[in-house]
């Protein structure tokens, strides 16, 4: 069997991986969104490229041509890639939100401020100032 | 491609990288092409490459240009990347080879909407009459999802009346001294217009449809909208008007999935719509086309409105 008949499936993974990293290593949301636009690319990839016959042409018939490549997965990206804009506008308008109510989008200062109000609000509750003055300190 | 989505990885200057991806989406519509599917090389260029770009464009003006890497840990993510990579390579050796006209995806619905669709529908574009006729319903969720998103951002990004109105006469166009630009555009503008509305009605024939026309139709706006100032571009392209028209569309569509049924057919079953059934998926799917395109431009034009008015609330706040 001939393995590197496979070559555009790997394609495919090495994208996958890209975006993937890009989702999980980068604190950046705007990136993390990039990444996620990878990320979908690459199914896309995956989808046309399961969809194509060798020596096929388009899937718009003709009566001079006989062999056409497989309609379906074309038709199913085709929808996918308009919802991925609208999903990603969307992700978008979510990150200008947090950078107007934290002045940031990276992860870990939005995790800092979070635990930081968190640790406010619980002493304000049911601790004493001087409490909250050492919790502040360590 | 792979060079660029690597670049991605590198740059932490967030303009160099959402341009590499404006980039990235254009190779892989030249990609799509090779593959057959120019449908959706289409809707990737004016997708990906246009508006995507765009939209990134405009929350960056909202946020900080670089990122910050002071935090960065690269060695457990590139360790989960790696177990995930071996796996899935793994998981492809028992896929059928590229091109293989004996893989098992050919050979289910695919032949017979290939070989009966001419006699079933009329529309010598498969991927067309896939899309709007034998999977109408899956078409009519996808306009769904993109009209929530549409709602979504406006209830996220909505501004205050008040600072519309205050706003309004103020916001100069940023690109208001570029007289060559202002004057190609204008050229431009009508073209691009009919080219969409060319490319809504000729979907039958060639590459095109509701989603594509829909995304150029709203290129053309937004370009008008940066070369000439909110407040002007708002005036010829009322915000109202296309709020209706982004709800408008869905309507259409489903309500020609209603009318189906009230003239006997199930619904989105486009035969009873006309004496001869070849008619009536013609008339249904244009229609269904039309609200498509209608639904995708209003919600394209009003994302893009709603992160203006950001920006210009951000400014004269």
């Amino acid at each position: 069997m001939n393995i590197l008949g496979l070559y555009n499936y790997w394609i495919v993974v090495i994208l996958i991986l890209i975006g993937f990293y890009i989702v999980i290593a980068h604190e950046n949301l705007i990136k993390k969104l990039v990444g996620l636009t990878i990320f979908q690319t690459a199914v896309f990839f995956f989808y046309i490229s399961v969809g194509k016959i060798k020596g096929a042409t388009a899937p718009i018939l003709n009566d001079s041509l006989q062999v056409y490549s497989n309609p379906l997965p074309h038709c199913l990206i085709l929808t996918a890639i308009v919802v991925g804009i609208s999903t990603t506008a969307l992700g978008l308008a979510l990150v200008v939100r947090i950078q107007e109510a934290y002045g940031s989008i990276e992860e870990h200062e939005l995790h800092a401020q979070d635990n930081n109000d968190q640790l406010e609000s619980q002493l304000e509750a049911y601790g004493t100032r001087k409490q909250f003055n050492i919790m502040k300190r360590t | 491609m792979v060079a660029t989505a690597l670049a991605i990885v590198c740059l932490d200057d967030l303009f160099a990288v959402v341009m590499l991806a404006g980039i990235y989406s254009l190779l892989s519509a030249c990609f799509f092409v090779d593959l057959d599917a120019v449908d959706v090389a289409f809707t990737e260029a004016s997708v990906g490459a246009g508006i995507s770009t765009l939209l990134m464009l405009a929350s960056l003006k909202l946020v900080k240009r670089y990122e910050d890497k002071s935090r960065y840990k690269p060695l457990l993510a590139l360790g989960v990347v790696t177990v995930t990579g071996a796996l899935l390579i793994y998981g492809t050796l028992d896929m059928p080879h590229f091109g293989d006209p004996g893989a098992p995806v050919h050979h289910h619905v695919a032949d017979r909407y290939i070989e009966k669709s001419m006699g079933e529908i009329g529309v010598p574009n498969i991927v067309t009459s896939i899309l709007a006729a034998y999977r109408g319903y899956d078409t009519l969720g996808e306009t769904c999802v993109i009209f929530t998103a549409g709602i979504g951002v406006m209830s996220l990004l909505m501004v205050s009346r008040r600072t519309r109105e205050e706003s309004r006469k103020k916001v100069p166009a940023d690109m208001s001294q570029q007289v060559i630009l202002r004057i190609v555009a204008k050229m431009m503008i009508p073209f691009i217009l009919i080219f969409a509305l060319y490319v809504q009605f000729h979907g039958d024939y060639g590459p095109g449809g509701g989603f594509q026309a829909g995304v150029i139709f709203a290129a053309g706006i937004i370009l008008y909208t940066m070369l000439f100032g909110l407040g002007v571009a708002q005036k010829v392209f009322s915000p109202e008007v296309i709020k209706l028209l982004t709800a408008f569309g869905v309507l259409v569509y489903a309500g020609v999935g209603m009318t189906c049924i009230f003239l006997g057919g199930n619904f989105l079953d486009y035969n009873v719509l006309a004496h001869d059934p070849v008619h009536g998926q013609h008339l249904g799917i244009l229609l269904i086309e039309l609200g498509v395109g209608t639904t995708v431009a209003a919600v394209m034009t009003t994302i893009f409105f709603e992160f203006t008015w950001r920006t210009v609330k951000h400014r004269y706040k």
